[in-house]
């Protein structure tokens, strides 16, 4: 039994209670980004003009795939359920190589995050490179950081309203501007465009585009980090698969602490001093409002701003750059450990110092061998495995198949002059846009002789055959078997086909049945 | 119910429901929920002023806006026989010999007209159309009455031996029990059995071919190959509507059997015994 008495209580209010009634979602704290400059941000320009060029431009580029095909470069033609990319024609039968493509992005997704960590999210994900383009507009109306939080304090005036609404419009447009891009994939882009601003377009275009405008204003002008923070499973996977070898970026407080904003006056004092002036830049830029001094925290996306910002502030004073800087976590570790003597002490600039400006030789910095270790290396040999299966798939696979079925009610037929019939369907696939000339043939079954519905032509062991450009053709084929040469009630044989021209032959076996009886 | 009762701790009261001292906090819905709540049951008002829904004596409410699903299914049915009004049209103008050699004609009336086998013709022809003793085999290359497409049309048009279409497919072979000694009949079974197969008596094969001289190649013709103006089956080939061997056709001979096929013309129409009869030459055994 259970001794009431023994049980220790602790006094805590009710979470329920009247009193302290809260509301169960924190509001968002406006963040108004400053613009950055430096080596991070202008890769970050790079890498947004070539993403955003990629995804609005590439259903414009043209390739010529003959008279019997579409000639835009990508193309996925989902009424005739055919997907083009440049020299590639997927049937829907090979979608194993979506399949496999995915398995490479997923794998490539680990070997980035394990070597280089959120780079993803810092740099090429839509909604990093979409809330990019929309601040772009912010501060070209509104100004930069300070400007705007004024204006978001200010009484609504005509002169905010105009702003406040230009910027909204513009958001407008470009999110319309990215829906519509999106549905140029899957059709003929310029032949779509002119029927979507005629209104000729089908109800599917208009709802896509709608929706699709709809998110990226909500996502990418509304709410922002919050997507990234409270929406996106991501962070959580992505931070699963960090591990002490992978770049961070790190405010490196070993040399930052102890901070002071009036570092000669302490000096002077004789305290310690860091290389840090607690000048708030790198929260200043953070479009996700985090202060990166409090360490490593999930709603860092690895955008790399703070890195700008506080490189800018440390060659103002003539310091050496990297207090926030991509670093692993073992090199912190041992920094650390450096810095505050085994963990000791409070951190001492003195111990990492030889000189005001210059570090002891003990530090631990970046190199490319902490980066690229044997994980890494078993992420890239996946992904390439995989990718050259892909690779050489596709250049040995065959643009012409056959499959055959087999009739099963009746499973044979008795002739007149007591000959076995069977019939079968068989299915010539012409996988390549233009329109050839397939020799079907009989293999094996003695004294056998065919005949092809619809082929005006005597029986015998070989037809030509012409077939259709990018498309299957489905034929009723009768094969017959003098009684006499019946050797059993069910014989193997195969249909051949060929292409003279190409070379290309494809076979399928089949079963030929008789009676167990014949006469 | 009981007087309302404050829990303690929180101040709040409870339900009134109790289970072992533990009670129910009756916290308010959030007023998102309730909103929500409410919304939906004015949506469920409406929906049945909408739309049909409240029972009455005899029928339902129509609703506003006059939806059904009956009409529905009348629309869809109606596109889709539309869809097909092009291969409909076609097919009502040609001949079932024109039909078969147009390849995109000849499979629309295949798949149409394997439905129209499906329902009506199985119940004798059995589904794979591979028939019974009795009932013919529709897939081989021996027809009673003609395998070209014209003639399949007019047998599936007007039936065989069916008294209630004057241009039915008309012929009886005689009863000869009566007429042959059963010596004799013995004779013409063994020779007939023996144009396709063996038998077991040899000797009976030349008397039984001068019986048959006198007797059947007025019809089945004077080597046994048949005459399909009168449906008389060749009896030199493999294929046996009643059974093979000796003993049955001595069966047949003494007592024939004579199937009846109903006449369809009138019952599916010009365009489906069409659809049919391509269907039907399909099989692998039309002429």
């Amino acid at each position: 039994m259970l001794d009431q008495t023994q049980i220790e209580r602790h006094e805590a209010e009710a979470v329920t209670c009247v009193k302290l009634r809260q509301p169960l979602y924190a509001a968002r704290k406006k963040i108004f980004p400053k613009r950055a400059s430096g080596r991070f941000r202008q890769f970050k320009w790079l890498v947004m003009a070539v993403t955003l060029g990629i995804y609005y431009l590439t259903p414009w580029l043209r390739w010529n795939r003959g008279a019997f095909a579409p000639d835009q470069a990508v193309l996925l033609d989902l009424a005739n359920r055919r997907f083009y990319f440049f020299f590639i024609e997927i049937w829907p039968q090979q979608f194993y190589y979506v399949a496999g493509l995915l398995m490479m992005a997923g794998i490539g997704l680990f070997m980035v995050t394990s070597t280089v960590g959120r780079a993803w999210c810092g740099y090429t994900c839509p909604q990093t490179v979409w809330v990019d383009l929309f601040l772009v507009i912010e501060r070209a109306l509104e100004g930069d950081s300070s400007a705007r939080i004024k204006l978001d304090a200010a009484r609504w005036t005509a002169r905010k309203l105009f702003v406040r609404g230009a910027k909204h419009a513009i958001w407008l447009i470009i999110a319309a501007a990215t829906g519509g891009a999106w549905i140029f994939y899957f059709a003929d882009a310029p032949k779509l465009l002119g029927a979507v601003l005629t209104g000729a377009a089908a109800p599917a275009a208009y709802v896509t585009i709608a929706v699709l405008t709809g998110t990226t204003y909500l996502f990418g002008g509304l709410m922002r980090e919050q997507v990234c923070t409270y929406m996106c499973p991501w962070p959580r996977i992505q931070a699963a698969m960090l591990d002490e070898n992978s770049l961070t970026v790190t405010y490196n407080d070993w040399r930052g602490e102890p901070r002071s904003r009036h570092a000669k006056k302490a000096l002077a004092s004789g305290k310690a001093v860091g290389d840090c002036v607690d000048c708030n830049a790198c929260m200043a830029v953070c479009p996700m409002g985090i202060d990166i001094r409090d360490g490593q925290q999930l709603e860092c996306i690895t955008c790399a701003l703070c890195i700008d910002a506080c490189d800018g502030v440390m060659d103002k004073l003539g310091r050496a750059r990297g207090l926030v800087s991509y670093a692993t976590l073992a090199d912190y570790n041992a920094n650390m450990a450096l810095a505050t003597a085994g963990g000791t002490g409070a951190i001492n600039p003195a111990l990492i110092r030889s000189s005001s400006t210059t570090f002891v030789n003990a530090i631990a910095g970046f190199h490319l061998r902490k980066i690229f270790r044997l994980r890494s290396f078993i992420y890239l040999g996946a992904w390439s495995a995989i990718g050259l299966v892909l690779l050489f798939s596709l250049l040995t696979r065959e643009r012409l198949a056959l499959t055959v079925l087999h009739d099963r009610n009746p499973q044979f037929v008795t002739l007149s002059d007591g000959s076995i019939q069977n019939g079968y369907t068989v299915k010539l696939v012409n996988m390549i846009a233009a329109p050839r000339t397939i020799m079907l043939s009989l293999e094996g079954l003695a004294g056998a002789e065919m005949s092809v519905v619809g082929v005006d032509l005597p029986a015998g062991r070989s037809f030509a055959i012409p077939v259709a450009p990018d498309r299957l053709t489905m034929l009723k084929v009768f094969v017959r078997q003098p009684a006499n040469q019946v050797s059993k009630p069910a014989q193997s044989f195969a249909f051949r086909i060929g292409d003279e021209a190409s070379s290309e032959s494809a076979e399928y076996t089949a079963s030929f049945n008789a009676p167990e009886i014949t006469r | 119910m009981s007087s309302e009762h404050i829990d303690e701790v929180s101040g709040i009261s409870t339900t009134g429901h109790e289970w072992d001292g533990i009670r129910e906090l009756n916290n308010p819905l959030p007023r998102w929920w309730v909103i929500t709540f409410y919304i939906t049951i004015a949506w469920a008002a409406a929906y049945t002023i909408a739309f049909p829904a409240w029972p009455m004596l005899t029928s339902a409410s129509k609703g506003v806006l006059g939806y059904s699903s009956r009409n529905d299914v009348k629309n869809e049915l109606a596109a889709a026989e539309a869809a097909k009004g092009k291969y409909v049209a076609a097919i009502q103008q040609k001949t079932v010999s024109e039909i078969a050699s147009d390849n995109a004609l000849r499979e629309f009336a295949v798949a149409a007209g394997g439905a129209t086998f499906k329902v009506n013709c199985v119940q004798c022809h059995v589904s794979g159309a591979q028939g019974s003793k009795g009932f013919p085999n529709l897939n081989d290359d021996d027809w009673l009455w003609g395998g070209k497409a014209e003639q399949i049309q007019q047998t599936i048009t007007h039936g065989i031996r069916f008294g209630s279409d004057a241009d039915t497919r008309q012929s009886e072979m005689p009863a000869f029990a009566d007429v042959l000694e059963p010596e004799q009949i013995a004779q013409v079974s063994a020779y007939v059995a023996s144009l396709s197969g063996s038998v077991r008596d040899k000797t009976l094969i030349q008397p039984g071919a001068e019986v048959f001289a006198d007797n059947c190649a007025g019809c089945h013709g004077e080597s046994a190959k048949g005459n399909r103006e009168l449906g008389a089956p060749d009896l030199s080939d493999a294929i046996w509507l009643h059974g093979s061997g000796e003993s049955a056709i001595a069966a047949q001979v003494r007592a024939p059997k004579q199937g009846v096929m109903p006449a369809w013309g009138a019952r599916l129409g010009d365009t489906k015994v069409k659809e049919l009869t391509v269907y039907i030459h399909s099989l692998g055994g039309g002429e």
